[in-house]
């Protein structure tokens, strides 16, 4: 058993929730460039500049990307050769959100679902915990803002409806969201699994770096799919009209019930911050 | 090519009716910025018959809620949030006298012919820019329900605030506008 202190899994969750919020991702960086070299609206190719300015701002001023530090999403995969000390794992995760919010003057955006009362230090955060074979525990962390999840959707729909039904939830999805989650978009798309399975794995693909090939090639094919036809929406950056609507696709597929087809998307903003490290 | 705006706030109906949908504006002065929460707020103490803690007229509200100011700076990130949380709150204020609103997203069907009766405007900011909006804003005050935290009621000092003219005074809509003229083929 390889031993991993609660107190280093504290101080990394902190470090991560930082640099996610202050630092934009290089495959972000350079889907922002190749925005500004091929986007064909004047307007659009603006917004690239400017997001490419706000992002040198950020890490310059230790200021944050957005003031929507979003929601804490946490993405374990834990191995079964690993044995946590020093506490308890979620008691150390939360903790780690807890001091990077209050340290890194992130705005805190918890709050009861009714009474609308904030919790005041951005927990409790959403956690995934996966059990992996090895010695090592991965963790990533996601501050997802509240303006892209709201425009995200989950369908159950019909075997029969096909993967042309997949294709036009997913277009209808986009559509509707517009320029509410600050386009262009990352759209995480999981087809099959369960209820619960589809909405987590949707997510989850955030995580994979943009325009990297996927691993299932008939995931491949199919998500380059998608993503030509919401780039033919003609959203654009920001809404304001354009060709870059999405800067990428990215989808999962996994067997599902013999009656359901199962399928969730999650909307990502342009900045998609995330940041990963393995203990 | 559109047109560049300098808007100094307040303002009246004059002032905007040079600016059509598309063009780009920078505003100076003061700004109200209010969300989800100090909205529901003003909107009861209005049907309370109460007056509102600031005098709308003229003004502009921006949809943002920012995060802490960190040492040394006036605030923190201070982007736009999403506009149609606040359109059922709108047209109340709309009433009042406001004369334009800063956020991001569409806007509701009864939210853009409100604008169209009292004459005001909304204006779209750099979504997901927060770290350079912070840049323009020199001032912060907090003015009321200080214990809405990051939700609370402010006037930001503002000088030269980026912003594109979404809706203007006579019912155009760049959002619709934009997406039209750059969308191919089929459309769901």
């Amino acid at each position: 058993m390889r031993e991993i202190e609660t107190e280093k899994i504290t101080r990394t969750v902190k470090e991560l929730f930082l640099k996610a919020s202050f630092e934009l991702g290089r495959d972000v960086l350079d889907a922002f460039k190749r925005g500004l070299a091929e986007e064909e609206s004047p307007v659009g190719r603006e917004v690239f500049e400017r997001l490419l300015e706000n992002a040198e701002l950020a890490q310059k001023n230790r200021v944050p990307l957005c003031q929507d530090c979003g929601m804490a999403v946490l993405f374990v995969d834990i191995g079964t050769g690993v044995r946590i000390v020093g506490g308890d794992l979620t008691g150390a995760l939360e903790e780690g959100v807890r001091q990077a919010y209050a340290e890194g003057y992130l705005r805190k955006s918890v709050c009861h679902p009714l009474a609308r009362q904030n919790t005041g230090d951005n927990t409790p955060a959403v956690i995934h915990y996966e059990v992996t074979s090895g010695d090592k525990l991965k963790i990533a962390a996601v501050p997802k803002g509240g303006g892209a999840e709201n425009m995200s959707r989950l369908f159950m729909l019909k075997p029969a409806d096909g993967w042309a039904g997949v294709k036009e939830k997913v277009l209808l999805t986009v559509n509707e969201a517009g320029p509410n989650p600050c386009p262009p978009i990352i759209v995480g798309v999981a087809l099959g699994g369960g209820f619960e399975l589809a909405a987590r794995e949707a997510k989850k693909t955030l995580l994979r770096p943009i325009a990297s090939t996927n691993p299932d090639p008939e995931a491949d094919r199919l998500e380059k799919e998608l993503l030509a036809a919401v780039n033919d929406l003609g959203i654009g950056p920001l809404g304001l009209g354009g060709r870059f609507t999405a800067l990428d696709v990215h989808l999962k597929i996994m067997p599902c019930h013999i009656a359901s087809m199962p399928l969730a998307v999650n909307i990502q903003c342009h900045s998609s911050r995330h940041a990963e490290a393995v203990l | 090519m559109s047109q560049v705006h300098h808007l100094q706030a307040p303002l009246t109906r004059a002032d905007l009716e040079p600016l059509q949908a598309g063009d780009r504006v920078l505003i100076s002065g003061p700004l109200y910025t209010a969300r989800d929460a100090a909205h529901k707020r003003l909107v009861e103490a209005l049907s309370r018959g109460e007056k509102l803690p600031v005098d709308l007229k003229g003004q502009i509200l921006y949809y943002v809620g920012p995060s802490p100011a960190p040492p040394g700076r006036v605030i923190g990130a201070a982007g736009p949030t999403t506009s149609y949380r606040m359109d059922p709150y709108t047209p109340t204020l709309l009433a009042q006298g406001l004369r334009a609103m800063i956020g991001k997203g569409r806007r509701g069907q009864e939210v853009k012919a409100a604008m169209v009766e009292y004459g005001a405007i909304y204006l779209g900011a750099y979504g997901g820019a927060g770290a350079l909006l912070s840049e323009v804003i020199k001032g912060v005050e907090i003015i009321t329900y200080e214990d809405l935290g990051p939700e609370a009621l402010r006037r930001l000092m503002v000088e030269d605030f980026p912003a594109v003219v979404v809706n203007d005074l006579y019912g155009r809509d760049l959002y619709e506008e934009g997406q039209k003229m750059y969308a191919r083929g089929r459309q769901s």
